[in-house]
């Protein structure tokens, strides 16, 4: 043991080599972060990419964004869930149930957009209310209670939609969030006003540490940052603003989808919630060690009722999504390989089934890659036979990168 | 001097166990108490139960001459008393920072202050005269367990917390670190605060403690002053719960 190491506030002066040195340990000590996910992406566009170049259209970037876009929110919902060290089997029914709530409301009972919307995101509430409740007070592991919850909901959603039937939906707020684009100038405008308000966040965060004399992250750091955030951005918009009409004179087909905006608005005020305040800390607290978050005064029953909320919660966010999209709702909505893709995307952008560790970040790498895999394989003419056999493939990789970082982590003593 | 913390007839069953017989117990400002008992006797209960983790079955607990009730964990808190646990209770997830204020975390409106709570735990490990770890953010799972140890005591004097109990601190460490850990203790105690010491080490009792009490099979065998007991009547103490006009008569306290 080394007890000769300079006092506390005497550390380095961060530079960006003593940055990228830091990362690499971390890398090097189990802790993977967003590293498989982006090289899985980078190796899964290449190759798609080479053997059907219809994967690198316009057209089939945007259908590829609202494609993945609900099984990314209800992943963002499980983040909470798994952080700690717990499982929601029954977020992709719920969808179904919220979703099945939402075009009840609006086709049978002819009511106002906003009116179902906020009817559907409550059922999801009272759902994660429910189960939470059921797994903090009666302390029944959540894979049962959900699992059984899994059946429930599928039942619930065929009673809702009267046995098969499909309810169409035809409000045009609705349809339009996966279905209709943004003016090409507004994206652009989103874009600028995202990368400038990051840059003045970090610039502001950093001056402040610096001036109270604490270690803060170098300009150029920051510059990095901000720069890549700028080009990918930029690259995106660029892409999604071209043309990808096949017949322009008749109907013209540019912009960010609609439910870019979104799910990015989610993402910040995920990653508000879980890095900047109390609660979120808490989260972390008690998926790390339960007992002594509850020695910290921190009352875990609460927090544990809060995510499964926050969980179906986003679950129904995410069936409004799905509904969208197909622009309609049958039994099937929520339903097959939406949970399981979901926890998939949530774990294959290093989120740990183990708890403790995760970001809202995660559910949106790993939801890319899913679509991505989803919508290549679909490209190449593979059947869903595959497509399933592939993802689980995936799915068992991540889950083993994780258990092996966790390993490594206890090896080392980093995590 | 009136005793800060004190507990009386306080009795405590795990099931059909009953692991606390009508134990009284006090604590002094400026003084490091040092509690003694073979395993088992029933230390790190007291200690739980001090710090609102487990519910007592029956017995008063009186705060600087009060009566209060202990019902959770926070309520300890509040009233100034921290615990450096056995089984120590960080979040090996967490950074120095966050475990030090888990639970009590500083915010401006909804978000955390980070700037104001690193500066605090810079200060407090400062003053604890601790150089022993590299970055107050790194993740305590990197930590040895020495670091660890001065982690959960710099969590516990962060606070202006009037008693401070450490539950068997030193006995993991090595013998340059266990000095460091008592010197701290004592530290604390010429602070004015209230210390209580849970240790096996003999010579570490004598060594810092004002008081010492001892537990027999869940029973206060005899709580006195340090300076009045020799080593071999405090072992005695610990083995068979009485020495001399010292101690238990037939299970009951003298
Ligand atoms: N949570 C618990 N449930 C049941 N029995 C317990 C619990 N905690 C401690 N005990 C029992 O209480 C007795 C005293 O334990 P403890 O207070 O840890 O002793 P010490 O710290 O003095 O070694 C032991 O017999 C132990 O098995
Ligand atoms: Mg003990």
């Amino acid at each position: 043991m080394t007890d000769t190491i300079a006092s506390p506030r005497a550390t380095e002066a961060p530079t960006i080599s003593g940055s990228v040195r830091g990362y690499a340990e971390r890398v090097r000590g189990g802790d993977m972060g967003a590293l498989p996910a982006v090289f899985g992406l980078v190796v899964l566009c290449t190759v798609f990419s080479i053997l059907r170049p219809s994967f690198l259209t316009p057209g089939n970037f945007a259908n590829l964004l609202t494609q993945g876009a609900a099984i990314t929110v209800i992943a963002m919902g499980l983040v909470f869930v798994l952080l700690l060290g717990e499982i929601d089997l029954s977020a992709g029914f719920a969808s179904g149930v919220c979703a099945s709530v939402l075009a009840i409301l609006l086709t049978e009972q002819g009511l106002p957009w906003y009116v179902a919307v906020a009817a559907a995101i409550l059922t999801g509430v009272v759902i994660g209310a429910a189960l939470g409740t059921v797994v903090a007070k009666l302390g029944i592991p959540s894979f049962v209670v959900t699992l059984a919850a899994f059946l429930g909901f599928q039942g619930l959603v065929l009673l809702l939609v009267k046995g098969g039937t499909n309810i169409s939906i035809r409000d045009q707020t609705i349809v339009a969030i996966a279905n209709k684009y943004l003016p090409p100038v507004l994206g652009w405008a989103l874009l600028a006003l995202g990368v400038v308000g990051y840059a003045a966040l970090q610039l502001l965060r950093a001056r402040k540490r610096a001036s109270r004399g604490l270690v803060a992250d170098p300009i150029a750091l920051i510059a990095a940052r901000v720069g890549a955030l700028a080009v990918l951005g930029g690259v995106a918009v660029y892409i999604l603003n071209l043309e990808r009409s096949r017949n322009p004179a008749v109907v013209s087909l540019t912009g960010v989808p609609i439910v870019v905006p979104i799910i990015v608005l989610l993402l910040v005020l995920g990653t508000f919630v879980l890095r900047r305040t109390a609660y979120g800390r808490h989260l972390y607290a008690v998926g790390g060690n339960a007992e002594a978050a509850r020695r910290a005064g921190i009352n875990v029953d609460r927090m544990k009722i809060s995510a499964f909320v926050i969980c179906s919660g986003m679950a129904a966010v995410g069936g409004i999504i799905a509904a969208s999209r197909a622009s309609s709702v049958d039994p099937n909505t929520g339903g097959s390989n939406v949970l399981l893709y979901a926890v998939g995307a949530a774990v294959i952008g290093g989120t740990s089934l183990f708890g403790g560790k995760g970001r809202v970040l995660d559910a949106i790498l790993g939801g890319t890659v899913v679509a991505v895999i989803e919508n290549g394989m679909g490209l190449m003419g593979y059947s869903s036979g595959v497509k399933y056999v592939v993802t689980g493939a995936v799915l068992l990789l991540a889950a083993g990168v994780d258990a092996l970082s966790r390993k490594r982590a206890a090896a080392t003593g980093l995590r | 001097m009136t005793p800060v913390l004190e507990l009386r007839g306080i009795d405590k069953s795990f099931g059909p166990v009953q692991v606390l017989h009508d134990v009284d117990f006090s604590v002094h400002p400026g003084e490091v108490t040092a509690l003694v008992g073979d395993n088992g006797a029933g230390k790190s209960t007291l200690v739980k139960c001090i710090g609102g983790i487990h519910a007592v079955d029956s017995g008063e607990y009186f705060f600087d001459g009060k009566t209060v009730q202990i019902n959770s964990p926070r309520d300890a808190a509040e009233l100034g008393i921290e615990i450096v646990y056995q089984d120590l209770a960080l979040c090996d997830n967490l950074d120095i920072v966050q475990n030090m204020f888990l639970g009590r975390e500083h915010r401006r409106g909804i978000v955390l202050d980070e700037d104001t709570m690193e500066e605090m735990a810079a200060r407090t490990l400062e003053s604890l005269s601790v150089r022993t770890v590299k970055s107050i953010r790194q993740h305590v799972s990197s930590l040895s367990g020495g670091q660890r140890q001065t982690v959960a005591i710099a969590k516990a004097v962060l606070w202006n917390s009037k008693v401070v109990i450490l539950d068997e601190p030193t006995a993991a460490l090595g013998v340059a670190q266990t000095a460091q850990v008592l010197e701290l203790v004592r530290r604390l105690a010429d602070q004015g605060l209230a210390v209580v010491l849970i240790s096996h080490n003999m010579n570490d009792v004598f060594a810092v403690s004002d008081r010492i009490a001892a537990l027999y099979l869940g029973r206060m065998a005899a709580q006195v002053r340090t300076s009045d007991v020799t080593h071999a009547q405090v072992v005695e103490l610990i083995t068979s719960g009485r020495s001399g006009d010292l101690g238990l008569t037939n299970g009951v306290s003298a």
